[in-house]
């Protein structure tokens, strides 16, 4: 290959045409010196070679909207580069092995005990490697964080409804990595093979064990025979260390290629629109304000390694198959699993020489199972019911779209009072309640709090829409009040600005199905074929919170009304 | 293009006043404060190197043994100044870059059309064209017989893969299944050859006479202690038991089980029948035996039948007798298999609450 | 009543018992005769003197005048010395009014009325005595003793009080107490007697050796064993979720609105 030329402007045959192009331009535009001097050069040997010029082009003065729920997914995507770096460290020393060993490091409280090499080799780096305690910590506080910055960042997407068409295939990925992410955590606690994560692996053998047809099989397939095995722990190393972060590590690309192709999603407001995006160009605001929220987050994961113990297997002691503690509890995120498995009444059907044990199952595989489905699923279960056929680049506000709001609450609270299922025992001894009334409780909360949740939610939606509706009509309360010459009392409004107007009404919630019109209002016809009667009246159901905005004649019209219970000043403001 | 019918089809109701002009920083329109949010991020920056440095010399210079006691803080010295040092310093990096993307950057926000991401329908058009063309040109269409060979083939070059997976573990076959899940230590005591029942972790053999009513003691069988490693672990997660006493007035030992018990001490397994936890958490008055991970409840009292929580079946009870000398022993196996349910588990021999 | 005047009551105890008595005679005169003829023994030390005075006024209303039991509390006899001194030396007992479970406080008697009221629920009938000082004291145990009274707590006691000590939940409102800043004589009799759900671990199977081991090892876990920093509360993955939570992502969320948040304006 060519060596990089000496002069700038040298065209080489070989570069691709844009660098030619751009060569001729950069001339002819007064750059500063020191990009003539440095820069030119080393981005025309780049660019000769790699063709980075076109890829800068437009990634550069890309524009990304500011809002601060648009850095959730930020937080989980440092947390996994900060679980990366620790985690490369932890390999250095930790011996992902089963065989029997007999302490002899520093710790007290192990001396001449035998144990695993993968959990001595654990207590070595937490009491002996210096810097080792802090890396494991970090390490664990971040996979925490993961799991939860995740959690929010689709929470904030589901309830600003940014999954809908185009982002399907960005949702359907970022369940995915959600997946990927519990599972990693899952793996990664199991391997110090303490007698906490023992008791999960225990659990998780149970787990498989119930699969009808197939369990037993699973549990000797994946314990090398019976629990615990030999092999466990070195096989979720493998699982942990290169398996999951490489899917995470393909759909973590994936996901952010896509996400800047279809360019991020925004909030309405003035100016910002279906067709555009509004905010600060990548290069240099948006660049500078991702890396300070990167070493923010790292930094913060630092002094929690520092400050704040987490998970002190030292404490625990090797696995032993006949030891436990109370207060055994997964990570949080396996915590609302755990807690439907603690509610579960023991069912279980004996036909024939087999056993069906839907209380380990139901709660274990097929809630989990179902859970991700219906996430997966979303997307399309909302088109369902909508027939929206729309591109999506605005965001709903919550109180939007009430029925998908209220479905969202719906369900965390499910899993909020499950939580408090797998944390019943500490609830029990810190609140002085009774175990067996908390799980009780819980075996009916879990199916009627959601539902009242439901509706409390779909009514504060519609609420905060009403109010919107009253401002745009009769403007923002003004808080004094005088008497007209009736004698009445009327509190003063002042028309909302243009701008909150023009947001309040950028978005249309879709129309409902109906039966007979296979065209929508706008007289595009609908791809979705025909509309079953059922779906129509889940339709209706969905959108029956709607409320459609003032017309342009019923705003003017509101406006220059007067009197009618809701005065308004003369506008001089327009 | 095409179906994405957008909102602004629909006119507006109100007009799009545009992006809000753009207002100059405090900063920006003072020279004063533009100099002091540099010398901030400027200070950030330094302390930041400066904490780096230290959290180094900490490193090597502060003993890993030191233990910091206040109150419920309870570290370890090193990791604490190691860690809020270097943790400092990074975080110092970030608030400074964030101070000068915040306060002096140019905060002018602009506007950057969006590209439907779906084709133009002469794009469309011309791929499908390219694609028939490649399809005319592969054959396909008309080498049918070409292609069917060609997925069977794709179909199978995988399998020899997969099958290396078949023997990731034993196959539990019933044959297997009755060498390994189905049977404990215990099956190796015989009423000639009886294994004596020793308290765990001491080995020391258990005398009925050493148990008192109200006890508790978690035990072994003695022939544990021959194994090691991997087989030690697997026989421990199935042989592992409770012996209780009770008061013989105060339980109810069924027709069946008379011969179970030496005077009021019963054994049973301590593997729980939901999950397979060890469970030792038992309440000697009301004989009731928790589950600490799931919150199953036994009662020992009672044949060891479930009266809550998740778990189905009742823990198995362990058949013990006392030896010449006094010590606790075991004849046979337990009736059933131990541990958590498996599918094909015969669930129907178990103990029943009404079972005689 | 001619029984209690005439051959049980100490001098100092007499206007308490007479109002005790009026209020329970209904109720425990019948119980107090054949037990007061079984426990009746001449010669008591003064420690044993003193000791049933004070168990008369602070304990008989429950217990029975004679430690036989009442339907308010379990009898007293064969329960030993250990047992009074664990509970009353812990708080549990006088209950300040009948519960399900005794909470432990501090207590209201010396040690010297306890060790005195002990010493007189002892001739009640045999039953585990108070160790010696030397049975409770750790600090001669090596290292790997230490370790290996771990593993028995680990086996015997964490299933229920937590790996650490932190207490458990128990079925129905019950609990397992947390074990920090119990005295080690407490946690010994607590083995040796079973007080109220908790199951006994008699001599014979958890030997002196081990009790002092078990002792020895939360002892140094409680305080002695290295930590990572803010315990919270030492419960494990429950509380590291929340602080996840509450302090992490809330946090965080913090700084994001203050990144995403614009400056001030000249406007």
């Amino acid at each position: 290959m060519a060596k990089p030329a000496p002069v700038a402007d040298t065209r080489d045959p070989g570069s691709a045409t844009t660098t030619s192009k751009r060569a001729v331009s950069a001339r002819d535009i007064d750059l500063p010196p020191v990009m003539v001097k440095q820069g030119g050069p080393l981005a025309k040997w780049a660019d000769d070679r790699l063709g980075v010029g076109g890829l800068s082009k437009f990634l550069m003065r890309k524009i990304f909207p500011d809002h601060w729920s648009f850095l959730l997914g930020e937080i989980a995507l440092w947390s996994f580069i900060v679980l990366l770096i620790t985690g490369v460290f932890l390999t250095i020393w930790f011996k992902p092995s089963m065989a029997e060993v007999e302490y002899v490091g520093s710790y007290q409280l192990m001396k001449g005990m035998m144990m695993s090499q993968a959990f001595a080799s654990t207590i070595d780096i937490s009491m002996d490697i210096r810097g080792g305690l802090l890396l494991r910590q970090m390490h664990h506080w971040a996979a925490l964080l993961f799991v939860a910055a995740m959690f929010t960042h689709a929470a904030r997407i589901f309830f600003t409804g940014a999954f809908r068409k185009p982002r399907e295939i960005n949702w359907l990925i970022g369940v995915g990595l959600l997946f990927l992410g519990t599972m990693a955590g899952f793996s990664g606690y199991s391997l110090p093979d303490d007698l906490l994560s023992g008791t999960g692996l225990r659990f998780a053998d149970g787990l498989m064990r119930s699969i009808p047809l197939i369990g037993t099989w699973a549990e000797f397939f994946v314990f090398n025979g019976q629990f615990p095995g030999d092999l466990i722990v070195s096989r979720l190393y493998m699982v942990h260390i290169l398996l999951i972060p490489g899917l995470i590590l393909g759909l973590i690309a994936a996901h952010m290629v896509i996400m800047v192709y279809q360019k991020h999603t925004q909030f309405p407001g003035p100016g910002r629109t279906e067709h555009n995006v509004v905010g600060y160009p990548l290069f240099p605001v948006y660049i500078a304000k991702m890396t300070g929220f990167f070493f923010i987050v790292f930094g913060t994961i630092t002094l929690f390694g520092a400050l704040v113990s987490i998970n002190p297997v030292w404490t625990y002691g090797p696995y032993n198959p006949s030891q436990v503690t109370a207060g055994s509890q997964p990570d949080w995120y396996m915590g609302w699993v755990e807690g439907a498995v603690r509610i579960m009444p023991g069912w279980e059907s004996h036909w024939g020489h087999t056993t069906w044990s839907w209380n380990v199952f139901v709660p274990g595989v097929i809630l989990l199972g179902a859970f991700f489905t219906l996430m997966a699923l979303w997307p399309w279960i909302e088109h369902w019911f909508t027939g929206d056929e729309r591109n999506h680049n605005l965001l709903d506000r919550p109180q939007d779209n009430p029925t998908r709001t209220a479905f969202g609450v719906a369900i965390i609270t499910f899993m909020l009072l499950l939580q408090f299922g797998g944390a019943n025992d500490i609830i029990a001894t810190h609140f002085k309640l009774s175990l067996n009334a908390i799980s009780w409780f819980l075996r009916f909360a879990i199916f009627v709090v959601p539902v009242i949740a439901f509706w409390v939610t779909k009514r504060i939606c519609l609420g905060l829409k009403k109010g919107d509706q009253e401002r745009l009509l009769h403007g923002s309360p003004t808080g004094e009040v005088h008497r007209d010459a009736n004698g009445a009392y009327i509190e003063d409004h002042v028309p909302i600005s243009h701008e909150e107007a023009f947001a309040l009404t950028a978005i249309d919630a879709p129309e409902p199905l109906t039966v007979a019109a296979q065209a929508d209002a706008h007289g595009v016809r609908r791809t979705d074929g025909d509309v079953s009667a059922m779906r129509a009246r889940a339709s209706h159901w969905w959108s029956e919170s709607n409320i459609p905005h003032p017309t342009r004649e019923e705003l003017e019209e509101a406006h220059s009304h007067h009197g009618d219970g809701h005065e308004i000043e003369p506008a001089d403001k327009h | 293009m095409n179906t994405n019918a957008s909102t602004e089809l629909t006119p507006r109701p109100v007009d799009d006043p545009g992006v809000e002009p753009h207002v100059l920083s405090y900063r920006a329109s003072d020279p004063e404060v533009d100099k002091e949010a540099e010398r901030r991020v400027i200070a950030c920056f330094g302390l930041s190197a400066l904490f780096a440095l230290s959290s180094v010399v900490i490193y090597f210079a502060v003993p890993h043994t030191i233990a910091i006691r206040v109150g419920s803080f309870d570290g370890n010295l090193h990791n604490v100044l190691f860690g809020v040092t270097m943790g400092l310093g990074i975080l110092l990096i970030g608030l400074g870059v964030i101070m000068w993307a915040r306060n002096l950057m140019n905060d002018e926000e602009l506007t950057e059309e969006r590209h439907d991401p779906a084709s133009s329908e002469e794009t469309r058009t011309e791929v499908l064209v390219m694609l028939s063309d490649g399809v005319r040109d592969s054959g396909v269409a008309r080498r049918r017989f070409l292609m069917g060979s060609l997925g069977g083939a794709l179909g199978l070059f995988a399998l020899p893969l997969i099958v290396t997976l078949a023997d990731m573990g034993p196959w539990p076959t019933k044959r297997v299944r009755q060498q390994t899940i189905e049977r404990t230590l215990f099956a190796e005591a015989t009423p000639q050859k009886p294994i004596r029942l020793v308290n765990d972790v001491s080995w020391k053999p258990l005398r009925a006479a050493d148990l008192e009513i109200g006890q508790l003691v978690n035990a072994q069988p003695e022939n544990l202690r021959e194994l090691h490693d991997v087989e030690y672990q697997q026989a421990k997660a199935k042989s592992s038991i409770i012996l209780v006493r009770m008061d013989p007035d105060s339980i109810k030992i069924p027709e069946s089980r008379r011969d179970w018990q030496v005077s009021g001490i019963l054994c049973y397994s301590k593997i729980c029948t939901h999950v397979g936890c060890p469970i030792t958490l038992w309440e000697q008055q009301t004989h009731h035996l928790l589950c600490p991970c799931h919150q199953s409840t036994f009662d020992l009292g009672n044949s060891g039948n479930v009266v809550f929580g998740p778990a189905a079946r009742s823990l198995p009870q362990l058949k013990i007798g006392v030896d010449g000398e006094g010590y606790l022993i075991a004849t046979q196996d337990f009736t059933v298999p131990v541990g958590p349910s498996y599918f094909e588990r015969d669930s129907r021999n178990d103990f029943k609450e009404g079972d005689a | 009543m001619k029984y209690l005047s005439t051959r049980r009551r100490h001098p100092a105890a007499k206007p308490l018992i007479l109002v005790l008595a009026l209020f329970l005679v209904g109720a425990v005169y019948a119980l107090v005769i054949p037990s007061s003829q079984v426990s009746a023994a001449p010669g008591l030390s003064q420690q044993v003197q003193e000791g049933k005075a004070l168990f008369q006024v602070s304990c008989s209303s429950c217990h029975g005048l004679n430690g036989e039991g009442t339907s308010q509390g379990p009898s007293l006899v064969g329960v030993g010395a250990a047992s009074v001194d664990f509970q009353m030396g812990t708080g549990r007992m006088p209950m300040a009014r009948p519960g399900q479970q005794a909470p432990r406080k501090d207590s209201e008697f010396s040690p010297e009325e306890i060790s005195a009221i002990s010493s007189y629920v002892a001739t009640l009938g045999p039953g585990p005595g108070i160790p010696a000082a030397s049975v409770v004291d750790p600090s001669k145990l090596t290292d790997e003793e230490l370790a290996r009274g771990g593993d028995l707590f680990k086996t015997n006691c964490s299933a229920c009080h937590n790996v650490s000590g932190q207490g458990g939940a128990l079925p129905n409102g019950k609990y397992a107490p947390p074990l920090t800043g119990v005295q080690p004589v407490h946690i010994y009799e607590a083995m040796r007697i079973g007080p109220q759900q908790m199951p006994v671990f008699s001599k014979n199977v958890i030997t002196d050796e081990d009790a002092t081991q078990i002792i020895g090892y939360l002892e140094t876990v409680q305080n002695r064993n290295p930590g990572g920093g803010l315990s919270l509360g030492n419960l494990g993955p429950v509380t590291e979720g929340l602080w996840a939570w509450v302090v992490g992502i809330g946090g965080l969320v913090v700084i994001a609105t203050w990144i995403a948040s614009k400056g001030a304006r000249s406007k």
